[in-house]
């Protein structure tokens, strides 16, 4: 278990392009972070630095208050699993997790007495003597799995370990991974360009986007609260609406039409409101007209615009919807406003 | 591919009633030219075959024939147990030992050192890497017989005339090996290295543990053409060697047609049956390693 503490860490690849921009965190005793962003936003970059894989240019990285930078990643006492599983082809399950504990001179008996602990926990007893290319991606995973906790690290660093794994495997996986780390205790780092991921699995979620981050804070912080334009487009599926919207007088206005009573300032503004906190009904004070209904079973998406504006409202599988225009209300407790130009949170 | 489209239908076919089976003249014509390019292919093999069993004079005086003659057991004793020179060192099988020496130290050595500059150039960040490389590369432009003079001299000074490491040493130096194995490094995934550095390896431990298994099916291919290449060596194996008991198969048959001057009859069946026994291990190694010839360089097993 270990602490990790992040300061103004900074990277800048040879060719002079910035992959991140100073930043700090500080990952408690324990806990699951998880970084998410698109694709290049520095995450990859920022796990590999935390790995020792990559050279930290600026700033200082610590694990339980030892610092980092310039130490081996054999030393830094951290397992990682890698997107493609990265196992040993030639050599038997057996040999690729005991792979690490031999290098580290490790006594025979020890070895074998935490493989197979961790074969039994990874229910991958019947496999050991296998070679990774007869076993099936989730077994593969698990292999990975079993190579980072045999070796007891301080801190585990997944790097987008899932997306591999078709879809169904991947819920079941992300179950298993989550239920390992409550279980070892172990403090984890955990890459993953999937919001889904990062929302199920995450004490806390790190959003990224272009070598920054944009937010920080709890699965729940991230989807109410959002810091940002480009946090709220992100995160959820389907994401925030983003409608620009005018303040005037204390009140936020579409087309005229008073969506907030109560808001301080004035001027142009976005206005982000989750598609699931629309109630559909004549009462609604603002006019929508529904485009296309896409049936999800359980629930529906209505798709339509808003003041001439994209909009998506996410009802309940027994309310009744139709394409045309209709009237909608917001749930005023539901809504975030943006800055239009800076895209930051009011 | 038709062929097995048309035993495909064939089958097919087979389920109506008896009918008349087709013959593919096709195919017979396929086989007929595989069959006449085989047999021309060791038709020299064969009249070689032929005179070693037949005695010397005769083939002077009847030249090839299809007669089998009786002389092939004392023409194999003469072959490998009976020196042709002054200090009766060059025995057949003296000759085969000094053959295998060098084939096998050949391709040990141009593996062994094709592979660590491969690892070199492939995984550690050097200034000049990609140079290094291109100027190994450009070596295949510059082969022994090009530069024979200056080796000669060199191995000369170094006192390694008539010793193994100087019929070795001075081939050893590949670029095609360094090649091949740099491709093939280039190709393993980058999170291999890195989860072996995670895993406490370092370069060293990463090579033996990692890479040389992963390369098994490389260093097949690589043996097998480096030891046919080295097993035929015969330019500088006759410039190195001048005492007989260090001669090869490939240069010591030379040596025993070259008596033609005098009034004595060369040893046809003797260099020929010498010739057949240089060709069988090359064949032996490219039949045994074969598959994992191909495996090599197709197979890609990551």
């Amino acid at each position: 278990m270990a602490q990790v503490s992040l300061k103004n860490i900074r990277k800048v690849y040879p060719n002079g392009a910035e992959a991140l921009t100073p930043s700090s965190f500080d990952i408690g005793d324990g806990e699951f972070v998880v970084l998410v962003g698109p694709s290049g936003c520095g995450k990859s970059t920022l796990l590999r630095m935390v790995a020792g894989l990559e050279e930290i240019t600026e700033g200082e990285l610590t694990i339980n208050g030892r610092v980092m930078n310039d130490v081996d990643p054999a030393d830094r006492d951290i397992a990682m699993v890698f997107q493609n599983y990265a196992l040993y082809p030639h050599m038997s399950v057996r040999k690729n997790i005991a792979y690490g504990l031999k290098n580290r001179k490790t006594p025979k008996d020890v070895i074998e007495r935490k493989v197979a602990e961790a074969a039994a926990m990874l229910n991958l007893n019947e496999y050991l003597d296998r070679k990774p290319s007869q076993l099936s991606g989730g077994q593969r995973q698990r292999v990975a799995m079993g190579r980072a906790i045999v070796r007891d690290p301080a801190l585990f660093l997944f790097d987008e370990p899932l997306s591999n794994l078709d879809a169904k495997l991947r819920n079941q996986m992300r179950i298993e991974i989550k239920a390992l780390q409550r279980r070892l205790g172990v403090t984890s780092i955990y890459v993953t360009h999937d919001q889904v991921e990062a929302m199920t699995m995450a004490d806390r979620i790190i959003v990224m986007n272009a070598g920054r981050i944009e937010q920080i804070g709890t699965p729940a912080e991230i989807y109410h609260r959002p810091a940002s334009t480009f946090v709220a487009s992100f995160m959820g599926a389907p994401p925030m609406n983003l409608i620009s919207a005018r303040l005037d007088g204390g009140r936020v206005m579409i087309n005229g039409d008073t969506v907030l009573a109560a808001a301080e300032g004035s001027g142009a503004v976005t206005l982000g409101i989750r598609p699931e906190d629309v109630v559909l009904g004549a009462e609604g004070s603002i006019s929508f007209h529904v485009d296309i209904i896409e049936e999800l079973g359980a629930h529906r998406l209505l798709h339509g615009r808003l003041a001439d504006q994209e909009f998506t409202i996410h009802v309940g599988k027994d309310v009744e919807a139709a394409p045309g225009e209709t009237r909608i209300a917001l749930k005023s407790d539901a809504i975030t406003l943006f800055h239009p130009e800076t895209g930051k949170a009011l | 591919m038709t062929e097995a489209n048309a035993g495909v239908i064939d089958h097919a076919a087979s389920h109506t009633p008896p009918r008349k089976r087709r013959i593919r003249w096709g195919a017979i014509g396929d086989h007929a030219v595989l069959i006449v390019g085989s047999l021309f292919m060791m038709l020299p093999l064969l009249m070689v075959l032929q005179m070693t069993t037949v005695p010397d004079v005769e083939v002077i005086k009847t030249g090839p024939s299809l007669t089998i003659g009786h002389q092939l057991p004392e023409n194999f004793d003469k072959a490998m147990f009976q020196a042709s020179g002054f200090s009766g060192q060059n025995t057949g099988l003296n000759m085969l030992k000094n053959s295998f020496i060098l084939g096998i130290g050949f391709a040990l050595g141009k593996i062994l050192i094709g592979m660590m500059a491969a690892y070199a150039i492939v995984y550690f960040r050097m200034r000049f890497a990609t140079l290094a490389f291109w100027v190994i590369f450009t070596t295949l432009l510059l082969p022994l017989e090009v530069r024979i003079l200056p080796s000669y001299e060199v191995v000369q000074k170094l006192g390694m005339l008539n010793t193994y490491q100087g019929l070795i040493i001075p081939l050893i130096a590949s670029a095609t090996a360094t090649f091949f194995f740099r491709q093939f490094f280039r190709s393993v995934p980058e999170e291999l290295v890195e989860a072996a550095r995670i895993d406490g390896a370092g370069p060293v431990k990463f090579f033996i543990d990692i890479l040389v298994p992963l390369s098994r099916t490389m260093i097949a291919a690589m043996f097998i053409i480096m030891f046919v290449y080295g097993w035929n060596q015969y330019l500088w194996p006759t410039m190195i060697t001048t005492e007989e008991d260090m001669f090869t198969l490939v240069r010591g048959i030379k040596q025993i047609t070259q008596v033609l001057e005098g009034n004595r009859i060369p040893e046809y069946g003797r260099a020929n049956l010498l010739a057949i026994i240089a060709i069988i291990p090359p064949v032996m190694v490219v039949i045994f390693f074969q598959s994992w010839f191909v495996k090599g360089l197709t197979e890609s097993d990551k």
